[in-house]
């Protein structure tokens, strides 16, 4: 059900700062929200994203109910070789979502 | 001792005016207005310990006036140089104000090439965001922004 969208740059020169930028569609409910009955709206949350650079683990985030909405992240990393960057998002129970992007390094 | 009943010394004119008006003054002092301001702390002290935190380094780009608390967009930026000796470990987002102070935190390393992230947060009112950020030598850098929010989350629902 969850929509992602990545920016990662295809080519790259080896040692290049580069910037890699995801976002999930997700409702983030916070658990503080009530229904038109009055009853409180349970938190349904993702709660951490990881990103790998060929199976190398280079940026983790853990998000509580303050994140918005469709948890968009930006962040950087050096391209050190051709490969796969791979973005994992796991909800509060354990869901897992991953999508993944190919960056040829020159 | 049926001698003197007239005067009490404990309630003379002074005595009790002097209690009332301290009474007074114990009720006109405002309530603890910011008891997320100590639920913040309790917050960072969870995730860094009871460590010394400095001021510097940790840059914040926000809004200044944010119309939809909802979703505020957050920019860090650490003054690191992000080598393999000296980097940053770890940048937190805490709030003053929402009922969960902790928003998010990252993780980071000598691979990041640059200390900059970016997210969108929810803001629960007007409030200073407070982010702290964890050098790999295990000091602590802090740095806020003020933000006025026109629509807070978690208040209209």
């Amino acid at each position: 059900m969850a929509s992602i969208r990545l920016s990662v740059p295809s080519k790259a020169a080896s040692g290049d700062v580069i910037e890699l930028k995801a976002l999930i569609q997700y409702p983030m409910e916070s658990g503080y929200r009530r229904g038109s009955r009055g009853e409180a709206i349970a938190r349904d949350i993702i709660t951490k994203f990881e990103c790998t650079y060929d199976g190398e683990v280079i940026f983790k985030a853990s998000f509580g109910p303050g994140v918005a909405a469709n948890p968009f992240l930006s962040f950087h990393t050096v391209a050190t070789k051709t490969g796969t960057i791979t973005f994992k998002w796991t909800h509060q129970h354990g869901e897992v979502w991953s999508d993944s992007a190919e960056i040829i390094v020159t | 001792m049926i001698g003197k009943p007239d005067k009490h010394p404990d309630f003379s004119r002074r005595g009790v005016l002097g209690l009332g008006a301290g009474l007074v003054s114990v009720a006109l002092l405002p309530l603890p207005a910011f008891a997320a301001e100590d639920d913040m702390r309790a917050a960072q002290v969870k995730l860094f310990g009871d460590r010394p935190i400095n001021v510097g380094r940790v840059n914040l780009k926000v809004p200044p006036i944010a119309e939809n608390g909802y979703s505020v967009p957050v920019s860090i930026n650490v003054d690191s140089p992000m080598t393999s000796g000296d980097y940053v470990k770890r940048i937190a987002i805490f709030s003053p104000r929402n009922p969960v102070s902790h928003i998010a935190d990252f993780e980071l390393g000598p691979r990041s090439g640059k200390a900059e992230v970016s997210t969108r947060v929810r803001l629960g009112g007007s409030q200073i965001l407070n982010v702290i950020a964890e050098m790999s030598d295990g000091s602590l850098w802090s740095g806020t922004a003020e933000i006025t929010v026109t629509l807070a989350a978690c208040i209209i629902m």
